[in-house]
């Protein structure tokens, strides 16, 4: 291997792709040949690194200096200054969005990196996700061949049991525990699903680790495939991510070469491989019942549980539905083991949880922190706090159908269990910010439109419901709304939550009724014709000053 | 039987395993509400208005497909179910017509039914409509009106499941749902059989039989025309419960009586066609198997049977008989034969049809069903609609004496009238068959391996020394099966009958509303017990038939015969009609 005095990493996820990561990169490699530097500068592109607003964004290893919203143009400053003089330059560093003065950040040491820990983004940003060798070289398929050759696939499931780890789809359902009802299920055929619908809005965390590290979901899959006795893996991503489906069939194809899946892997007789498919694009897709309904070929509705997908799932075959941050959790597991593993995050909820954190937050984009830190620690540590010194008003996590938590809330630790007890979710990892110049009736009043556009429409609750929530929820907004109104929604979202048939409906109502909790004296102001923050057009001979 | 132990209601029961909450609530006394469920179909869990607490549950569970676990406990009208149930009612009835003084189905609805049952006396939710076009008038047969479909998806499940056809599925999401034939088209342009069975499983009116009463009424009522009426096999076993007797209750004298009060001139039975049909069905049978004809030879009598294979394996058609059904039988005869007999100017002959049958709408509106030179059967009836124009008359079904058909055409025998169940035709054809071929009579009549409720049933029967092999199935998804095995070439059968409905004729789609395996088997003893009280027990034996073939047809497959009696088939494929 030729020794390279430098690496350029150039942001390939998609945000950044948009940004123009492509064109900056052409113009440093031609840079980087024009100064005669090929043979000691390597610039290679990688998955996403992180904060996806300041794209497109480089780092320069071995100093670890970012780079950010760089233009075609900046490059050849950069190469000049930097590559060939040693000289940082100043004017185009990566600055965390705080008021205070600008200083130069490196990669590490950045409070936006500093509370960060990296089990699952451990290879994102670090290495050619186009290359299996940079995969194997970070200890890529070492996990699998320790389960192939060293340990019985009961063993396997006992070490995930032992973590603690819990599914990052959603729900938080113990990943090994799924695993053993799977491995129990006696059948001639079982199958492994990762689950890359990633269908809520302002997620993209499972789309960066598959761009970024595509091995480490296909060394996943493996091994729970392994554990459970499975031998036939799909991926089912959403369409729209053309990239991480680019780059899986490519890394499946690598795999496949060196006969990583396949027949004979690790001159064992487990054979695995695996099949991409890319959904229609619903939400509901997501649930683990309606995407093995769209494998199958049918309309992606959810199915009555129980039978569970681990004991009846893809043509009534035993089936682990998995998602991707779950997956990318196991090999680390398999190599460092289960009490390695439980060193992070809390005693329930061992490890780490990638977040996506949007809205109105300095640092928007992708972190990975320890299960268990405090809401304050994401919003004022790693996301930077909130822009234009406006206060904070509230964080919904767990995505749209999460709970929204006021500034009380702050010291919260996240985890699944004292986020459920706050009637929110850690759901998917998605965190939305807002600031005190929204009004929550109006933000409720978008939430319910996302459910009333995304409801399935197989039962009864949540196809008339969700439309109802709006028709109510907009009244609301208008200043018509009365108690009564407000006494309806109350008991049909507490009907939507126990009588839906699946998590979406379920959980649909989850917004309204913490913010008619949290927020009532806003949602009081608008039954008297008045909105605090003026969002709301209220008829005029409603409105009541201050 | 493993059996677990559950508390209901405070209760405690010991149900089998494998229950579901609903049947164990039943075995504790407790009925649970239930909308979307149907006990012939595999539909699940959508309405959630059978919703029940769990105790440890996180969310409520829909009884009607969570199953008992040891210890369960259930409480089954919580204060959460409760509320639960009534408002996804309430949610139901907000974004449906609530049109009860119009509607067909008024007193005869599930939706009408349960809201009553649970009382419900307001929505609170602004009233919305879920479709704008929501009546499709487009197939002679069927009328679908999506404003009041309320989701349940039966329609879709017996479609699929039962007949397997799927001509129906949801289409949209969310509040835009609908359940529509094959990508959004009018029902007449998919592939749809008419065969009404989604009538049947339909809680609500969104699916109906066209009324073609009023042409019926006009008719009695024009002077110049002579009406006269044929009633099927299965109608006899059924009219009574449309007139509100139990179900199975053989009323056939009684059909005849209220019929002649009506007003119609004549009242013949379509069993004298069907025993006609057995004579040329039968010969023709005897015809293939002797001079190497296609085989397996099957029947075609059911005209959705018949619209089912021109869609779906027109590339089979050559197995069915040529023989037109009983009703058309009758009809061209009605126009001839009987015409001729009576002195009657054919224009002036009306012919009005009493079916068990929705797709005998479709079947008497094809271009074929001509032969008399006008259209043989002018006016098809279900049952349904028969009772219609009885209430409306205010005729006394009870206490009206029972009379007799009209002679020639309601002269029959006992197998035309089984040709009313699954596998009636069969055994007709086989009493017949037998002692035409072997010339020596029978020893028993009953052929029991091809009677009752199994979805294909086979038999061998031996003809002096050729044996034949036969298959009976009803249900279209049942037929499809041997379809199939004919396509793979593993039929080793010469003859099949194939019926579209569950149970045959008398769970056709034009039957009393409920239609269910319960009723159907009610039926299907009162067919058998009809049979056993005739005379006459073989079609060849018919009086009637027998002048008929001296006195007009002169021969089975005869030159009349043909022209009259027998027909041929279109080639539709799968989306055109
Ligand atoms: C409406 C809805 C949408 C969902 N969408 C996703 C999704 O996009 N990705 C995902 O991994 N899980 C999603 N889930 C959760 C899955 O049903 C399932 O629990 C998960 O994939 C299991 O993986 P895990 O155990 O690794 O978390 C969704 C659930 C619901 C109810
Ligand atoms: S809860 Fe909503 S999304 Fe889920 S099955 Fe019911 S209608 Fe479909
Ligand atoms: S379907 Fe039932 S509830 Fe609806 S209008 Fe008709 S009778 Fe009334
Ligand atoms: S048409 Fe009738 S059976 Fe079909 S879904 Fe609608 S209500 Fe149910």
């Amino acid at each position: 291997m030729a020794f390279y005095r430098a690496h350029v990493l150039v942001c390939g996820g998609t945000p950044c792709e948009l940004g123009g990561c492509r064109a900056v990169k052409d113009t440093l490699l031609e840079e980087v040949n024009r100064l005669g530097l090929s043979s000691e500068i390597r610039v290679l592109e990688t998955g996403c690194l992180g904060p996806c607003d300041q794209g497109p964004v480089i780092i320069v290893y071995p100093e670890g200096i970012m780079y950010a919203r760089l233009q075609p143009g900046d490059v050849k400053e950069i190469v000049e200054q930097h590559l060939l003089k040693g000289r940082v330059v100043n004017r185009l560093v990566y600055h965390e969005k705080k008021e205070e003065a600008k200083s130069v950040v490196t990669f590490e040491s950045s409070d936006y990196f500093g509370l960060q820990e990296r089990i699952v983004l451990r290879n994102c940003g670090r290495i050619n996700p186009e290359s299996i060798e940079e995969y194997i070289a970070h200890d890529g398929y070492r996990a699998l061949g320790k389960c192939l050759t060293e340990m019985e696939p009961a063993a396997v499931v006992q070490v995930v049991k032992d973590s603690g780890l819990r599914g990052r789809g959603g729900a938080g359902f113990p990943t090994g525990l799924k695993w053993s009802f799977t491995a129990k299920t006696d059948s001639n055929q079982k199958y492994i699903v990762c689950n890359a619908d990633e269908g809520e809005p302002g997620t993209f965390k499972d789309r960066l680790i598959l761009e970024g590290d595509p091995h480490s979901i296909i060394e996943g899959m493996a091994i729970a495939g392994y554990a459970v006795g499975a031998n036939k893996g799909y991926i089912y991503i959403r369409g729209e991510y053309k990239l991480s489906i680019e780059r899986l069939q490519h890394a499946i194809r690598q795999a496949r070469e060196l006969g990583l899946l396949g027949t004979n892997i690790f001159g064992s007789d487990f054979a695995f491989d695996i099949e991409v498919r890319s959904g229609a694009g619903a939400y509901v897709c997501g649930e683990e019942t309606a995407l093995i309904e769209s494998i199958e070929g049918s309309r992606g509705e959810p199915r009555y549980k129980p039978p569970f997908p681990g004991v009846s799932g893809i043509w009534g075959k035993p089936t682990v539905v998995n998602n991707v941050e779950t997956l990318a959790n196991i090999a680390p597991i398999i190599l460092n083991g289960a009490a390695w593993f439980r060193g992070f995050g809390t005693e329930k909820c061992p490890g780490t949880k990638v977040f996506t954190m949007t809205g109105d937050i300095n640092n928007e984009g992708l972190i990975e922190v320890p299960m268990g830190i405090t809401l304050r620690q994401i919003v004022y540590g790693v996301g930077g706090g909130i822009p234009g010194g406006l206060g904070f008003k509230m964080a919904q996590t767990g995505g749209t159908s999460g709970g929204c938590l006021p500034k009380e809330f702050l010291d919260l630790p996240m985890d699944y269990d004292t986020l459920a007890e706050a009637g929110s979710a850690l759901g998917s990892g998605a965190l939305l910010i807002m600031d005190d110049s929204h009004c929550i009736v109006d933000i409720v009043r978008c939430f319910m439109k996302f459910f009333k556009h995304e409801s399935c429409g197989k039962c009864t609750p949540c196809r008339e419901g969700t439309t109802r929530l709006y028709e109510l929820v907009t009244k609301i907004t208008e200043g018509k709304a009365t108690n009564e109104d407000i006494a309806l929604l109350t008991e049909l979202s507490r009907v939507m939550q126990t009588s839906a048939l699946c998590g979406l409906g379920q959980a649909a109502p989850n917004p309204l009724v913490t913010c008619l909790k949290y927020f009532e004296e806003e949602f009081g102001a608008h039954l008297n014709g008045y909105c605090p923050t003026g969002v709301c057009t209220m008829p005029v001979a409603n409105v009541k000053v201050g | 039987m493993e059996t677990v132990r559950v508390t209901i209601d405070g209760q405690e029961v010991e149900v089998p395993s494998g229950s579901t909450i609903l049947e164990a609530a039943r075995i504790a006394g407790v009925d649970i509400p239930t909308l979307c469920y149907h006990p012939d179909l595999d539909v699940k869990a959508m309405c959630r208005v059978c919703v029940v607490e769990v105790v440890g549950a996180r969310t409520l569970q829909a009884a009607c497909t969570q199953p008992v676990s040891e210890g369960m406990i259930v409480k089954t009208s919580s204060p959460l179910a409760r509320e639960a149930r009534r408002m996804n009612v309430e949610l139901i009835l907000s974004n449906h017509p609530q049109d009860c003084l119009n509607c067909i189905r008024n007193q005869k609805c599930e939706l009408q039914t349960l809201a009553e049952k649970l009382g419900i006396r307001e929505q609170r939710f602004e009233r919305r409509s879920r479709t704008k076009n929501n009546l499709d008038i487009s197939s002679p047969s069927l009328v679908r009106d999506m404003e009041k479909c309320i989701l349940c998806r039966r329609c879709v499940a017996v479609c699929q499941q039962v007949q397997g056809v799927s001509a129906l599925g949801p289409i949209n999401r969310g509040i835009d749902t609908i359940v529509a034939p094959v990508g959004g088209c009018e029902l007449n342009s998919v592939a749809c059989t008419l065969c009404g069975q989604c009538v049947h499983v339909c809680p609500v009116g969104a699916i109906y039989e066209k009324d073609d009463t009023q042409k019926v009424w006009s008719a009695l009522a024009d002077p110049t025309k002579h009406v006269v009426v044929q009633t099927a096999p299965a109608i006899r076993v059924a009219i009574g419960e449309e007139m509100g007797l139990e179900p199975g209750a053989l009323v056939t004298g009684k059909l005849v009586a209220v019929l002649r009060r009506l007003g119609f001139d004549k009242v013949f039975d379509t069993d004298f066609s069907a025993d006609l049909t057995i004579m040329e069905e039968g010969h023709e049978l005897i015809h293939r198997l002797q001079n190497g004809g296609t085989l397996p030879m099957i029947t075609s009598c059911s005209p959705g049977w018949i619209k089912f294979i021109e869609h779906f394996y027109p590339e089979l058609l050559d197995h069915l008989s040529t023989c037109k059904s009983p009703q058309q039988m009758f009809g061209a005869l009605a126009k001839t034969y009987y015409a001729q007999k009576a002195g009657i100017d054919p224009k002036d002959i009306f012919v009005v049809s009493i079916m068990p049958c929705t797709a005998k709408k479709f079947e008497c509106g094809r271009e074929e069903m001509t032969d008399s030179g006008y259209p043989d059967v002018d006016v098809v009836l279900t049952t349904r609609e028969l009772g219609r124009m009885l209430r409306e008359a205010g005729i006394n079904f009870a206490t009206l004496p029972e009379e007799e058909f009209d002679a020639p055409l309601g002269i029959s025998t006992g197998a035309g009238v089984i040709f009313g169940a699954t596998g009636g035709v069969m055994e007709a054809a086989l009493r017949t068959v037998y002692e035409v071929v072997t010339g020596k009579e029978l020893p028993s009549v009953d052929f029991t391996e091809v009677r009752g409720l199994e979805g294909i049933k086979e038999a061998t029967i031996d003809l002096d020394g050729q044996k034949v092999k036969v298959a009976v199935a009803h249900g279209l998804a049942n037929a499809k099966k041997i379809l199939e095995l004919i396509k793979e070439g593993k039929a080793d059968y010469q003859f099949i009958e194939v019926m579209s409905c569950p149970g045959g004729c008398i769970g056709g789609g034009g039957q009393p509303i409920p239609t269910n395996k319960e009723v159907i088997k009610k039926r299907l003893a009162a067919i058998y017990d009809a049979d056993k009280g005739m005379k006459l027990r073989k079609s060849h034996e018919n009086p009637a038939v027998k002048a008929l073939y001296e006195e007009f047809l002169g021969k089975p497959l005869g030159e009349k015969s043909h022209h009259l009696l027998h027909t041929h088939y279109v080639k539709r494929g799968k989306y055109k009609i």
